[in-house]
């Protein structure tokens, strides 16, 4: 269980996190979205306690992280994959982890089995892997306690196809089990690919949040005319918020049938009408990468 | 293998252990671990071995034979780790930082101040295991020696617990540099160069008074020759203190107060 209440966090006077208010349950993957320089890690580093909220506050496992006695062993964390001592070898790095949290240190060689790091890869020192290899090491790194929540910052950055679909398998599995993921990613089709429920923030806030059915339902209509000027005259006359979509066409925030009957009034022949589904989340997405997301940097 | 082999089924059920918090000698344990098995950590601590061979060898070689008691030769075998050992000492910490495995670290051990009380600790073992091997070293070669000098393998305890003191500070020292800096460079750039600067205003005479109380040049210089008298105690515990303390203070202090990342 995590929870984040109203957080916010200000760099010289600019919130970078504002009111960010989320739940992420046990059993599910929740999937932290939004463009470079919205605010994930940000927020990600307020919920373990390394960085101070200037108001708000954040839960994990029912009290605050800093308070957890031993949290390797309830919070599997990773901020940041290249935060890895350059010289150490790679099983080395993960044998640390695990004498200090008090696991025994043959979990280190399951675990970096588990991860697909072989042993001339956990031989290595960590300056010579790949960023893939250096996601692979930290997520074992944050496994190793066997905890009840993980916490991965941007974990797929770096991996290949092939290793999307592993980390998607573990994280399933992991919240199958009673586990609790939150994941942040720049890119709707990692979280997409790898989450059943997103938080999507832009520029330091919340904008969106739910399943993703629930997220989809929401996204409106995209309708389609070949005379693509008149239909956005009509639909603008029926008092529909209407944005030109992606690909041609409008994205409308109202049910099909509304849509449909705004078209007929005006005389408008459509060629295409329909909930928006996935493209309306992405030209969500797409908005915030372009307004917000450039306010932000 | 299958995940279930290695986790639990089902994650809620708690196992025992599970929120017992490190203790320190396990964290201090840990951060020994940490000295040595960085690429840096293990070639430093080889050369202050290899510098300690050289320094009981050249000095049993090239020395006056009234040089060549065990209590000369292990004054010169401790030298290469009472200098280079603390540089040990500031990366322990102030890679942390420029490594950035602060991030790990701080995630498993919360309350902060214990991991740098861990590191200091495990400086201290380091340093005593340094003396050790300097001891060792020494006797070998005053042994191989063979002098005729009176005395020769008389050394003082008084002297023998000075020098533990000045290798363990030395350790101190370096790990609160490394602590107050948070880099690597500078920390090392200000240890050795901030005594040196200090001793050379030693040489302005309206400052003379003061600097031979915070000067680590001559309040601790004693440390390592003489079996000192008490008012070279009272000078080498308060240029200690200042030397160990201001920079510990900092770094605790930055390490509370800000962010980390
Ligand atoms: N320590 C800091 N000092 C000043 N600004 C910061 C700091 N950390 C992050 N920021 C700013 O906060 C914003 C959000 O950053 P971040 O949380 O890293 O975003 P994300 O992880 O979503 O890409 C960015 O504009 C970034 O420049
Ligand atoms: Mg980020």
């Amino acid at each position: 269980m995590i929870e984040a209440e109203k957080l916010t966090k200000k760099f010289g006077g600019r919130a970078v996190v504002e009111d960010v208010t989320f739940r992420c349950e046990p059993g599910t993957v929740t999937g932290f979205l939004g463009p470079n320089g919205a605010g994930k890690s940000t927020t990600m580093r307020m919920i373990c306690g390394f960085a101070t909220p200037d108001t708000g506050r954040a839960e994990v496992c029912g009290g605050s992280y800093r308070a957890l006695p031993n949290p390797g062993r309830r919070v599997g964390v990773l901020l940041d994959a290249s935060a890895q001592h350059g010289g150490r070898r790679g099983r080395e790095a993960l044998a640390i982890t695990a004498q200090t949290m008090g696991v025994e240190e043959e979990r280190v060689d399951d675990l970096l089995g588990r991860v697909g790091l072989d042993r001339a890869a956990a031989r290595k020192r960590v300056r010579q892997y790949s960023l893939g290899m250096r996601q692979r090491l930290g997520i074992a790194n944050a496994l190793i306690g066997d905890p009840e929540v993980l916490i991965l910052d941007e974990p797929a950055n770096g991996l290949d196809p092939e290793g999307m679909r592993w980390m998607r398998g573990l994280l399933r599995d992991f919240a199958e089990r009673g586990g609790t993921v939150l994941l942040s990613s720049h890119l709707l089709h990692e979280v997409d690919a790898i989450a059943d429920r997103l938080v999507i923030i832009g520029a330091g806030k919340i904008v969106a949040e739910g399943s993703k059915d629930e997220l989809l339902s929401d996204a409106g209509t995209l309708v389609r005319a070949d005379d693509g000027d008149a239909l956005g005259r009509v639909l603008a006359g029926a008092g529909l918020e209407a944005r030109e979509a992606e690909g041609g066409g409008f994205l409308v925030d109202a049910e099909p049938r509304a849509v449909g009957a705004a078209a007929q009034g005006g005389g408008v022949a459509l060629v295409h009408l329909a909930p928006a589904g996935d493209a309306g989340l992405e030209q969500l997405f797409f908005d915030l990468t372009t307004d917000n997301g450039k306010e932000a940097e | 293998m299958s995940a279930h082999a290695i986790d639990r089924g089902d994650l809620n059920a708690a196992p025992a252990g599970r929120d017992k918090r490190p203790g320190l000698a396990r964290l201090t344990k840990v951060e020994l671990r940490k000295m040595v098995d960085t690429r840096s950590g293990f070639w430093l601590q080889l050369a202050v071995l290899g510098l300690t061979v050289l320094a009981v060898v050249i000095t049993v070689l090239a020395g006056h034979s009234e040089d060549k008691t065990f209590r000369h030769v292990f004054s010169n075998a401790l030298q290469p780790a009472g200098i280079l050992l603390p540089v040990v000492g500031i990366l322990l910490v102030s890679s942390e930082w420029s490594q950035r495995t602060a991030l790990i670290s701080f995630a498993l051990v919360p309350e902060r101040p214990r991991l740098i009380v861990a590191k200091v600790l495990a400086g201290i073992v380091l340093a005593l295991a340094a003396t050790v091997v300097a001891l060792v070293v020494a006797a070998l070669g005053t042994a191989l020696a063979s002098t005729s000098a009176p005395h020769a393998w008389s050394l003082p305890l008084g002297l023998l617990a000075q020098d533990i003191i000045y290798v363990a500070t030395a350790m101190v020292i370096g790990i609160g540099f490394g602590a107050a800096l948070q880099a690597s460079a500078p920390a090392i750039v200000l240890y050795f160069a901030l005594p040196v600067a200090l001793a050379a205003l030693g040489s302005i005479h309206a400052l003379k008074g003061v600097i031979e109380w915070v000067s680590t040049a001559e309040a601790l210089e004693p440390l390592t020759t003489t079996v000192m008298s008490g008012s070279e105690w009272v000078k080498a515990l308060v240029a200690l203190a200042l030397w160990m303390g201001v920079p510990l203070v900092i770094g605790l202090w930055r390490l509370t107060r800000r962010d980390v990342g």
